[in-house]
């Protein structure tokens, strides 16, 4: 029976992770580059120009993804602080620091594609509507939690520092997304459902979901990419680094 | 060739459709590259003190 368990922990540990990090960023580039490449061509030689919206309404392509992504990364980062916290694994921490710089910058691709879609349609580059100002307070969370983590010199408790931060606010990611429910926002309410009844043309979802995927793939990629330097980085003096890195390079 | 122009012609959303893509794809285009040079610079740190402590015995 023991030996049908598989041993989750060993990958915890930084020396056995990096290597498979560095298989799957590859695989992972490849796949964001190929749904992101299918989803620009979806987006601007398949999809139907909008009835009411024109051309405008294409950037919803980017800053659907952009903005589940900013969310859903928030939200991966405090699973991985919460498991940190708990179990005292330092992969966690690494895990938390290489996914931030992707969502803080998912953040601001959803807040700048978000004002150019506002600006045609709503006639302003911005409003302090409840939605737009918790987007805001994400991507300022991300830079707090970046900002903290530099911030302090012993690696240890900057990680929980950071780890504290991150779980304190992810309270602000169901505020973002139930906040066109809440109150009355200029932003429209969810084209996506959670309980499946989508008000959107068929190829514009297709469109969509797969520029997502894609999105995913990219922050994947990413995420293996610098977890591999922040791991180098802060096991510079562990024997198997010195011995994987040799002299060359 | 027209045809695909005339596709991509966004009309008066030009700007908007055009800012926001573009700003997007050099965001997913630059960081990347800064991963690059970030994981080559740890790299050859390391590979620096490796050379040193080699020199030094």
């Amino acid at each position: 029976m023991q030996n049908r368990l598989i041993n989750w922990f060993k990958f915890s540990s930084p020396a056995t992770f990096y290597p498979l990090a560095g298989r799957l960023a590859p695989i992972f580039w490849v796949l964001a580059i190929v749904l992101i490449g299918i989803g620009l061509y979806m987006s601007f030689f398949v999809a139907p120009v909008d009835y009411k919206q024109g051309d405008g309404y294409r950037i919803i392509f980017i800053h659907v993804p952009a903005s589940w992504m900013s969310m859903f990364i928030y939200i991966v980062m405090a699973g991985w602080s919460a498991i940190g916290l708990i179990f005292n694994t330092r992969l966690s921490a690494m895990m938390a620091q290489a996914l931030a710089p992707t969502g803080a910058m998912f953040a601001f691709v959803s807040l700048w594609t978000g004002s150019f879609w506002g600006k045609p349609m709503w006639g302003t580059w911005w409003v302090w509507d409840a939605r737009i100002t918790s987007e805001l307070i994400l991507l300022f969370l991300y830079l707090g939690y970046m900002a903290l983590v530099g911030a302090i010199d012993d690696r240890r408790r900057a990680d929980r520092a950071g780890a504290i931060l991150l779980l304190v606010g992810v309270v602000n990611v169901p505020i973002i997304y139930f906040s066109v429910k809440w109150w009355n926002t200029l932003h429209q309410g969810a084209t996506i459902k959670m309980n499946g009844q989508t008000s959107m043309d068929e190829t514009m979802l297709q469109t969509m979901l797969i520029m997502a995927l894609g999105f995913w793939a990219y922050s994947i990629a990413a995420a293996m990419v610098r977890v591999r330097a922040i791991i180098l980085e802060r096991e510079m003096g562990a024997t198997w680094v010195r011995e994987l890195i040799g002299d060359r390079a | 060739m027209s045809s695909i122009l005339e596709k991509l012609d966004m009309g008066k959303y030009a700007l908007y459709v055009w800012g926001s893509f573009g700003v997007t794809a050099a965001c997913m285009i630059l960081e990347p590259l800064l991963l690059r040079s970030r994981a080559a610079r740890i790299q050859r740190q390391i590979a620096r003190l490796n050379r040193l402590e080699t020199n030094k015995r």
